[in-house]
């Protein structure tokens, strides 16, 4: 864990996993300046839990578009979004049906199995 | 929750992978008359390298100057140091006018004037070469372009989020695949007639990389559990100045490229040094030294303690005016800006990082891997750019093999009749649904992601040792032969835990390629510096091939 009044960033995110309750998990991860939103979302995947489905691809340079979310209700790429300190909500798009936690329905129809 | 269910496809040609070069495959073996399935884990035309590329495209069409296919090859083969496979360079620079063209007949937009594309100068071209579209986005435009046009034939299939975990072969053939599809967890097989492998590279093996989070190498793995053969493995090309410091967000890492082709810039140690002049290449504020040469200098100045704060070298465009900077990049001075950059004011620190595979996937000229009916096309293939590969020729790559594998692909199939072996998917399809694992629960597969690309920049990066390497490789063994007691259990839909156990199964084998090719190549060369090797063998050159042989890997050499 951080020490006592280190920097963080606190990421509640909202998840729901297939057949379960939707709940919100808060996860604290450590702020530095010039890290993205995405970066905080893949440290809490490597530190405190793999199982939070978020879907990713180019990572920093805006061009798959796979990385769509709400932070604080508005739609936003994570890869773009500033970390910051204090809370943060993090929630999957409200208009796509929803596969896993951030992870909703984006692929284009002619695309589908 | 509904249980994973079981699906079967059948298609002529299946193409994995829908970047430039699985995309291209798809048009040319549909308008041979193949029904086609193009399939990519992440998003069609949205993933993968191509959608990346910033710039340019190497192609000798002579509209800016006097310029043939053989001036092309001669600047390819130079920039290989003389480990080119010649057949595959010569095709790529013979070929890479008709599919440019073609690009221009479906409207890619190369930039113009008049009847004539622009062609602009990059490292290592001895003239003018390098079309574009624009300095930053021509990579995004050639996947629309490639994407759009996939919609004009009824006879190609596209699946998105569906991940080839094996190919199936029966008697020596490639007949298809498994794959898990990731928005439901259902298990797919999937009967071909011929196969492609398009799935890039292995940029992800690197923590600091330039290319998609998808690229860890996955077709490099499903190649050797089929059978085919990987050559020139040690040669992983590394971007000299992938940006360093401050940290940015929103920003390629390999944004400087396009400010030094069209501003120059100069890059400095830490006592104001240009550090290619030290090793040789004077760039005068120029951007001429070759990305092997460039690489080893910025790493040289940081291990003798002349590099900057974070451990690269400065680039320094402060000399150039603000209205200049302006009129050249408006849009990304003011993200800069955002960022706290002021570039008329401070240098930024750039190092290098993983950017492009040279090895690969062993194919002929027809693009048919070892394996009959598997083919490969773009990055995933090895051969065409020897040691190191020459500015501009990724996305030429992508389109002129890309074609070839996709027609070469669609007449076979043409000859060939749907042989599905059930018996044969056996095993493919055990791996695939895992067989009640239950998994520890004690390792987490991200961490043991990150902890592997620590290992790779640190043991198996730009600048190899042979303690390194068999350090390196010893933790890479370790790894892979835990990997079987990690595995999760299944999750259902979209499971990131089960997916990077995939990842990392595929990735430390194909890391273990990668570490075994540069521990057995004792002498620098290219791409490949050894730091207790340091000149080049004398003599000829050789090529190092890998096969997988009762679950290892099988090292053979021959005269390049």
């Amino acid at each position: 864990m951080s020490a006592p009044g280190a920097s963080v960033a606190r990421l509640r995110i909202r998840r729901q996993a297939p057949g379960e309750a939707s709940r919100v998990d808060e996860f604290e991860v450590p702020f530095e300046a010039g890290l993205s939103l995405l970066d905080g979302l893949l440290w809490v995947r490597q530190n405190r839990d793999a199982s939070l489905a978020i879907r990713y691809s180019c990572i920093n340079a805006n061009a798959c578009k796979e990385c769509v979310l709400r932070l604080d209700g508005k739609v936003v790429y994570a890869c773009t979004a500033r970390l910051r300190e204090g809370p943060m909500t993090v929630e999957p798009l409200a208009g796509k049906r929803l596969i896993r936690d951030l992870v909703t329905d984006i692929v284009p129809p002619g695309e589908q199995l | 929750m509904t249980a994973p269910e079981r699906r079967h496809l059948e298609t002529d040609v299946l193409v994995i992978g829908a970047g430039g070069a699985g995309m291209y495959a798809a048009i040319a073996a549909a308008r041979r008359g193949a029904r086609v399935l193009l399939v990519d884990r992440s998003l069609v035309g949205r993933s993968g390298a191509t959608v990346m590329a910033q710039m340019t495209v190497a192609v000798a069409l002579g509209h800016a100057g006097p310029d043939d296919p053989e001036a092309h090859l001669a600047d390819t083969l130079a920039a290989g140091r003389g480990l080119c496979d010649a057949t595959l360079a010569e095709i790529l620079c013979c070929e890479a006018p008709a599919r440019i063209l073609e690009m221009d007949d479906w409207g890619v937009g190369w930039a113009r004037d008049g009847d004539r594309l622009r062609q602009a100068m990059a490292p290592g071209h001895a003239t003018a070469r390098c079309v574009y579209v624009d300095f930053l986005s021509t990579g995004p435009a050639v996947s629309r372009t490639l994407r759009t046009r996939l919609h004009r034939h009824d006879a190609i299939r596209r699946v998105s989020d569906l991940r080839v975990t094996d190919l199936v072969t029966h008697d020596g053939r490639a007949i298809g695949a498994v794959a898990r599809h990731l928005p439901t967890g259902d298990s797919v097989s999937i009967a071909a007639k011929a196969t492609v492998i398009a799935t890039g590279g292995l940029t992800r093996l690197y923590r600091r990389n330039s290319a998609s989070a998808n690229m860890g190498g996955d077709g490099y793995a499903l190649a050797l559990r089929a059978g085919a053969e990987l050559v020139d493995m040690e040669f992983v090309q590394f971007f000299p100045i992938g940006h360093l410091a401050p940290r940015l967000i929103g920003m390629d890492p390999i944004m400087w490229d396009p400010f030094r082709y069209k501003l120059g810039g100069r890059l400095t140690n830490s006592e104001g040094r240009e550090v290619t002049e030290l090793y040789g290449v004077a760039e005068d504020g120029k951007y001429v030294a070759t990305r092997d040469v460039a690489t080893y200098a910025i790493l040289k100045e940081v291990a003798a303690g002349r590099g900057s704060p974070h451990g690269g070298a400065y680039l320094s465009l402060e000399h150039v005016p603000d209205a200049e900077l302006r009129a050249a990049f408006g849009p990304v001075i003011d993200r800069l800006a955002a960022n706290g950059i002021d570039l008329t004011r401070m240098p930024v620190e750039v190092s290098p990082i993983a950017h492009y595979h040279m090895g690969g996937i062993a194919v002929d000229a027809e693009m048919q891997s070892g394996v009959e009916g598997l083919y490969a096309a773009g990055e995933a293939i090895g051969g065409p750019s020897g040691a190191n590969r020459l500015s501009g020729n990724a996305i030429t790559e992508a389109l002129v093999f890309g074609e070839r594998a996709g027609r070469f692909a669609a007449d076979r199939a043409a000859a060939a009749a749907l042989d599905w072996n059930q018996a044969a998917a056996e095993l493919p399809m055990t791996r695939l649904v895992g067989n009640g694992a239950k998994g520890t629960g004690a390792a987490n597969p991200a961490a043991l992601i990150a902890e592997l690309q620590g290992l790779m920049d640190r043991d198996v990066g730009a600048l190899r040792g042979g303690d390194g390497l068999g350090r390196g490789l010893d933790r890479i063994r370790e790894l892979r032969a835990e990997l079987p007691s990690l595995r999760p259990a299944a999750n259902g839909a979209f499971d990131p835990a089960l997916a990077d156990w995939f990842d990392l199964d595929d990735m430390t084998l194909v890391a273990e390629a990668v570490a075994t090719a540069a521990l057995a190549r004792e002498e620098s060369l290219g791409a490949h510096q050894r730091e207790d090797y340091p000149l080049t063998d004398a003599a000829a050159p050789t090529r190092l091939r890998l096969r997988l042989a009762d679950g290892g890997l099988e090292l053979a050499r021959e005269a390049a």
